[in-house]
């Protein structure tokens, strides 16, 4: 059973199998159709229309299913690989062990915002933007410069203690935890942290940057708190909403995975903080 | 600090932005696209330089270039390659330069991708996707 760590907790040889990996999905081009797909779904994904990966209700459990397809991919590689989470409450400046040259690399320079250290550096040879909406081939990050703090642990707890999941009209304007937590509303949570890292980062292409496997693995054990706070609360739409994955409706592009499929993150992974016991349930 | 920076460029192009709307009128002789009839907000054709780039904007109601635009829609083009652009439900805009974060207009988001290119290109137009 894969267990997702705090990325700060960590050892040099786990962060070193999760990078390796990570340079080995780029190496074969299995990385770059991650991105495609991101960015196909960022570019489609409209208020006003279908709407899957974002700005909708099934944001959760898109990305769910997204970054479980991607750490099986990790896996493939080194079973021994979790995707890790960036509790970026706690690590919460550039000066994080997070994007240091041993892991993730660090900000990228004034000039053009190349960043010039760590695995994912272009000089490196092995981690060219191949995906891209620009002409720039190389990572780029402009930590806190977008917007200078990340969200705080205590807008984080108000948006975990929302007790609704979503709300009509299903979207960018909705009221209720996913949107909140997406960030569309209120404290902006999820969309800040993208502009905070900057770069790719801040576009469709996101997951250019590596971090944002880590981003989305706390976005998803969010969405795990939220749960064990509301028992009693669900997903929602349930059934016969226009434009948006309902509770058992697949969801694009697999095809084959509902919302109700991935309710319970425990059938394929556990957090950190979660009691052992859990884990052996399987 | 840096964030300073960015409002202050913001606030700089929102007051532009009045007297700029002055100017479109008279700009647009080569654009296609039929007379803005929608709100006043998207109803500005734009020609301008920003910071060396040339941002033009065309309203939508027409889609006249193939139709995968949501009706309304504007064009914008940032040296002739075209900015994908979207319309959020409470009137802001996103684009594909700037996914995460939105602005009041197409005008101040169109600068806002050419503050972020630095320079670079725009790829190539590609607006469907979706399957790995």
């Amino acid at each position: 059973m894969t267990v997702r760590k705090n990325q700060a907790a960590l050892t040099p040889e786990e962060k070193r199998a999760f990078t390796n990996a990570l340079l080995e999905l780029k190496r074969t081009g299995r990385y770059d159709r991650f991105v495609t797909t991101h960015n196909g779904f960022i570019m489609s994904d409209t208020d006003a229309g279908d709407r899957v990966g974002h700005r909708s209700p099934s944001f959760l459990p898109w990305h769910r299913r997204f970054l479980l397809e991607f750490e099986a991919a990790l896996q493939a590689v080194d079973a021994t690989v979790a995707l890790p989470y960036w509790d970026w409450t706690a690590d919460r400046t550039s000066r994080s062990s997070l994007w240091a040259a041993d892991f993730l690399g660090g900000t990228g320079r004034a000039r053009d915002g190349q960043v010039l250290d760590g695995p994912f550096a272009y000089a490196t040879g092995k981690w060219n933007v191949n995906v891209r909406v620009d002409g720039r081939s190389y990572l780029r990050r402009a930590l806190g410069e977008g917007v200078a703090q990340l969200p705080s642990k205590a807008e984080v707890d108000a948006v975990l203690a929302m007790p609704v999941y979503d709300a009509a009209p299903w979207n960018s304007s909705s009221s209720g935890f996913r949107n909140n937590l997406e960030g569309w509303r209120g404290a902006n949570l999820h969309n800040r942290v993208h502009v905070w890292v900057g770069g790719q980062m801040g576009t469709g292409v996101s997951p250019n940057d590596p971090v944002f496997w880590m981003h989305h693995a706390y976005v998803d054990k969010l969405w795990a708190d939220w749960q064990a706070r509301h028992p009693q609360s669900t997903y929602l739409p349930a059934a016969g909403t226009a434009n948006v994955v309902d509770l058992r409706d697949t969801m694009r592009p697999w095809n084959d995975v509902t919302p109700a499929d991935l309710l319970d993150h425990r059938k394929f992974y556990t957090f950190d903080t979660e009691p052992a016991a859990a884990a052996s349930q399987r | 600090m840096n964030t300073i920076t960015r409002r202050q460029a913001l606030g700089t192009s929102a007051g532009v932005l009045t007297a700029l709307g002055l100017a479109a009128a008279a700009t647009s002789a080569s654009a296609s696209a039929t007379p803005a009839p929608s709100t006043p907000t998207d109803a500005g054709t734009v020609d301008e330089v920003y910071k060396g780039r040339r941002i033009q904007i065309t309203p939508g109601g027409g889609g006249h270039h193939g139709g995968h635009h949501s009706p309304g829609q504007p064009t914008v083009r940032i040296d002739g390659r075209e900015l994908h652009v979207m319309r959020n439900a409470d009137g802001t805009w996103i684009s594909v330069i700037n996914h995460y974060e939105t602005f009041a207009d197409p005008t101040s988001l169109a600068r806002a991708a050419v503050r972020e290119l630095q320079g670079a290109t725009l790829a190539p137009f590609a607006p469907m996707g979706g399957a790995a």
